[in-house]
């Protein structure tokens, strides 16, 4: 029994923000612009990628269930991968003579699971304060600061997120802040530094926290209402628009000392430019709406509100405004702004039209996405709310690549996307199933039946049972 | 039991009943009346009048028992003025029974018992005896009426280090000191009472209120997560002679064979997997490995232990996943904790004479596709509704109907 409250109560965890990038643009706008100058940090490499992928020969997976999530469930069908990518899908593939074929009979197939909400690495396991570098909490707008300078590859709750089909997720800040920093779009391989893990070319992120957190963090110092919330934001996007401009303007000819550099203003710069998709902790319709209205004044979008636990309340302003939410299937009544949580939200949403996203929030529940989507599309389907598997399978693969920005690359079953690919023992939406094979960029990285294929992290090494056999 | 159940007679026909205590019986009949379970079996005569739910293709059990919330005591986890579960200000708090807080219009009631979860144990906590924990169904107009066990079980922390000074060591040994104290205050209540006694290490009532733990007539839930607290718990139950459940036990399967051999449950959290200094060894498999020690479990969840107390469907579901039988794990939702807390003979299993809270599921309890289609508590069926069920009724359709 966990006497414990939940960590979601404190300033920790709980809703943040968004990723960064590999190859994304250079945080300085500098960079992109033609020039040899090597006198400014901005236009030099920023924190790159350095993600490579391993070497595997092709696999073909025959006789499975494929559900494609881009509107295909294939009984009896197979699914060839070569190289990183998915050649074919289908009934009738031909596999190349050198082939490993994987017999698929009763089982199943999806794209890897994308976990849009992550904090793993940030907050790491074994979850003391020397792990807790999820909140810079010491100022309300800490836009200068991003997770994957924070993140420690070696948490051991990531190679659990691996064994569970995770291939991609997005470590976040947390919510104690007005603006909480970059997240990092990351894939779920183990790696000796958070560069190898970084996704090449996915956009930066931006976490943002409406609510009842900034407002309790900074209760003596302000914002402490949510009025003060929102002029936290505004004043924040203001500097960064007369930074924008600064920079623009040199950079038209860089003649002149070139602008100072703020890392705070340079990363919502880079949201009013458009290239950081903002990622909203936020769960009251009344502050989305709130919110909608700040990224209006601002000219820019917000690419999700995130918890959400109101988005049914106004699914169809969401659906018009081309936001997607990322909910949780059942979390409700840990905070006051999360008491009107119901399990229908993500179906509601689906039905008006918007791009509902099942997130985690948790070390726990990324071990299943798959079963939390499953709860989501049973209770739309109980209360008569259309849902379809493929929709539902979509809340944990396509729909949380498009929130990242990553889904030319990712989320689907499709000939040319990436080989993120999991073998279920069953129907993934059974409580039974379990990740069987998790195939990264073609990489077999999990193996449930081969010790050898069972990634541990070196915390785990000597102290922590393998996450292979029943852990 | 309680008075004022009405003399309704309910008839579950067709459905596969499984009644724990037994094997399961294909197109059985659950007859109600008058609040308890009348016959269960193929050939149960059906009263005029009774009221019938077809079963027919349908499962039937017990009404699933949630061994560890805190659903009555709080309604929002951040809210300071909405949770009754924790006594501030006293850490020897055995005389603090959570019954008295109990809020019977709680919205966590409907929303956790139309998921099929009929009966919680709810629990203080804080401090290092944080106080007496009881057993609730979830229905009734007054505290009284929902009370299964006004008494169910003491709470020890063995994991309130701060408590402790700092070391599991200190923990022990302070519970010792209480222990100790609590057998010298009865021995010598006369000279409490006179003033002359040197001074105890917990108040006259808190001593009292563990003379049934020291008798064994009340367990003691002893939270521990580390196999060493549960180790220290086991000698600490030997020496005082304690009635013990370990609540927690995430290292549990490490000493499975001493808690079978000790006959000590535990109530545990299947999905509990993350390894933390607390319990590096927590694993998916816990549940399992105790089983086949023959350990008797009972379930909570990971995480919220209240307002997602319903998810307790999901975590088994998961054990059996992870090397439980299924019908263990029906058991430790059922009749383990009715077993544990001393309530068999009226709770946890369909046999004539048990209290009637009584499930009719669409499929396999554990699938997330299956829904619980008529809960019935103390022989009443409960509507389907609580307030999430009327949010999703006014936004249904946008805009909204107000």
């Amino acid at each position: 029994m966990r006497i414990v409250l939940l960590l979601v109560l404190g300033s920790t965890a709980c809703a943040s923000g968004r990723a960064t990038p590999a190859q994304a643009p250079s945080p300085a706008p500098a960079a992109r612009a033609e020039s040899r100058s090597d006198s400014l940090s901005g236009d030099r490499p920023q924190y790159p990628s350095t993600y490579r992928r391993r070497e595997q020969g092709p696999v073909m997976i025959r006789n499975a269930t494929i559900m494609t999530a881009a509107g295909e469930e294939i009984a009896g069908g197979s699914i060839l991968l070569r190289d990183g990518k998915i050649v074919a899908v289908g009934r009738e593939i031909t596999p190349p003579a050198e082939a490993e074929i994987v017999d698929g009979t009763g089982k199943y197939v999806t794209p890897g699971i994308i976990d849009t909400h992550s904090h793993i690495g940030v907050y790491a396991a074994p979850g003391t304060q020397a792990e807790s570098d999820g909140n810079e909490a010491t100022n309300p707008v800490t836009a200068e600061v991003w997770a994957e300078h924070s993140i420690w590859p070696q948490d051991p709750q990531l190679v659990l997120a691996i064994a569970a089909g995770v291939t991609t997720m997005q470590v976040l800040p947390g919510s104690a802040n007005l603006v909480g920093g970059r997240g990092v779009t990351v894939k779920v391989i183990p790696g000796r530094t958070v560069q190898e893990l970084k996704f090449p070319g996915a956009p930066y992120g931006l976490k943002m926290a409406c609510g009842e957190n900034p407002k309790r963090v900074y209760s003596s110092r302000g914002p402490s209402t949510r009025m003060g919330n929102m002029a936290g934001y505004r004043a924040a996007f203001l500097e960064a628009e007369r930074y924008r401009r600064r920079w623009d303007n040199w950079l038209k000819d860089r003649k002149g000392d070139a602008p100072d550099r703020n890392l705070r203003h340079e990363t919502l710069a880079g949201v009013l430019r458009g290239e950081i998709l903002v990622q909203n902790h936020c769960y009251r319709a009344d502050e989305m709406a709130q919110m909608l209205d700040l990224a209006r004044e601002f000219g820019f979008t917000i690419r999700a509100f995130h918890h959400a636990v109101e988005s049914y309340k106004i699914a169809d302003l969401l659906a018009r405004a081309g936001t997607a939410v990322s909910v949780w299937a059942d979390w409700w009544g840990f905070k006051e702004e999360a008491m009107d949580g119901i399990l229908e939200n993500a179906a509601l949403h689906q039905n008006a039209g918007g791009r509902p996203v099942i997130h985690s929030d948790s070390p726990s529940g990324i071990q299943r996405l798959n079963q939390e989507a499953a709860k989501a599309m049973y209770a739309g389907i109980h209360a008569g709310i259309p849902v379809t598997r493929d929709q539902a399978l979509r809340w944990v693969t396509a729909n949380a690549a498009w929130t990242l920005g990553i889904d030319s690359v990712v989320g689907t079953l499709e000939a040319g996307k990436m080989a993120d690919v999991v073998v279920w023992s069953g129907d993934p939406f059974s409580v039974y199933a379990k990740a069987m094979r998790v195939y990264n960029d073609g990489w077999l990285v999990y193996d449930r039946d081969d010790p050898a294929r069972q990634p541990r992290t070196d915390f785990e090494l000597w102290q922590v049972p393998s996450p292979g056999s029943d852990r | 039991m309680i008075a004022l159940l009405l003399a309704q007679t309910i008839a579950i026909t067709g459905g596969t009943v499984y009644p724990v205590s037994g094997p399961k019986i294909e197109n059985a009949t659950v007859l109600i009346r008058d609040g308890v379970i009348a016959a269960v079996g193929t050939n149960v005569t059906i009263p005029q009048g009774a009221a019938r739910i077809d079963a027919a293709g349908k499962w039937v059990t017990p009404g699933l028992f949630n061994a560890a919330t805190q659903i009555g005591l709080t309604e929002i986890s951040a809210v300071q003025e909405t949770n009754d579960g924790r006594l501030r200000g006293n850490e020897v708090a055995a005389s603090f029974n959570v019954g008295a807080a109990l809020n019977p219009a709680s919205q966590l009631i409907p929303v956790t018992r139309v998921a099929g979860i009929t009966t919680v144990l709810s629990h203080p906590s804080g401090g290092l005896i944080s106080g007496q924990a009881v057993v609730i169904d979830l229905a009734g107009d007054r505290p009284a009426d929902m009370l299964a066990s006004p008494r169910a079980a003491m709470i020890f922390d063995l994991t309130a280090r701060e408590a402790g000074g700092g070391s599991r060591a200190g923990i022990v040994a302070r519970l010792r000191r209480v222990l100790d104290d609590a057998r010298e205050y009865q021995r010598r209540r006369a000279d409490y009472n006179r003033a002359q006694m040197q001074e105890l290490a917990a108040s006259a009532a808190d001593l009292a209120a563990l003379q049934p733990v020291l008798t064994g007539t009340l367990p003691v839930i002893a939270v521990a997560e580390h196999r060493a607290d549960i180790e220290a718990a086991l000698q600490l139950a030997a020496d005082y002679r304690l009635r013990l459940i370990i609540g927690g036990g995430s290292e549990a399967w490490m000493v499975a064979e001493r808690l079978a051999a000790a006959n000590v449950p535990v109530i545990l959290a299947p999905l509990n997997n993350i390894p933390t200094y607390q319990a590096l060894g927590a694993r998916y498999g816990n549940a399992a490995r105790l089983a086949q020690a023959g350990v008797r479990i009972a379930f909570t969840i990971n995480g919220d232990p209240s307002h997602n107390a319903r998810t307790v469907k999901q975590e088994a579901g998961n054990a059996i996943s992870y090397g439980l039988p299924w019908d263990a794990a029906l058991r430790a939702l059922t009749l383990a904790p009715a077993e544990i807390f001393g309530l068999a003979s009226r709770y946890g299993s369909l046999q004539p004479g048990r209290v009637a809270n009584v499930v009719v599921w669409s499929g396999d309890p554990f699938e997330l596709s299956t829904a619980a289609e008529h809960v019935i508590i103390r022989g009443q069926e409960v509507p389907r509704s609580s307030r999430q069920t009327e949010l999703l009724e006014r936004y249904k359709t946008l805009p909204p109907k107000y």
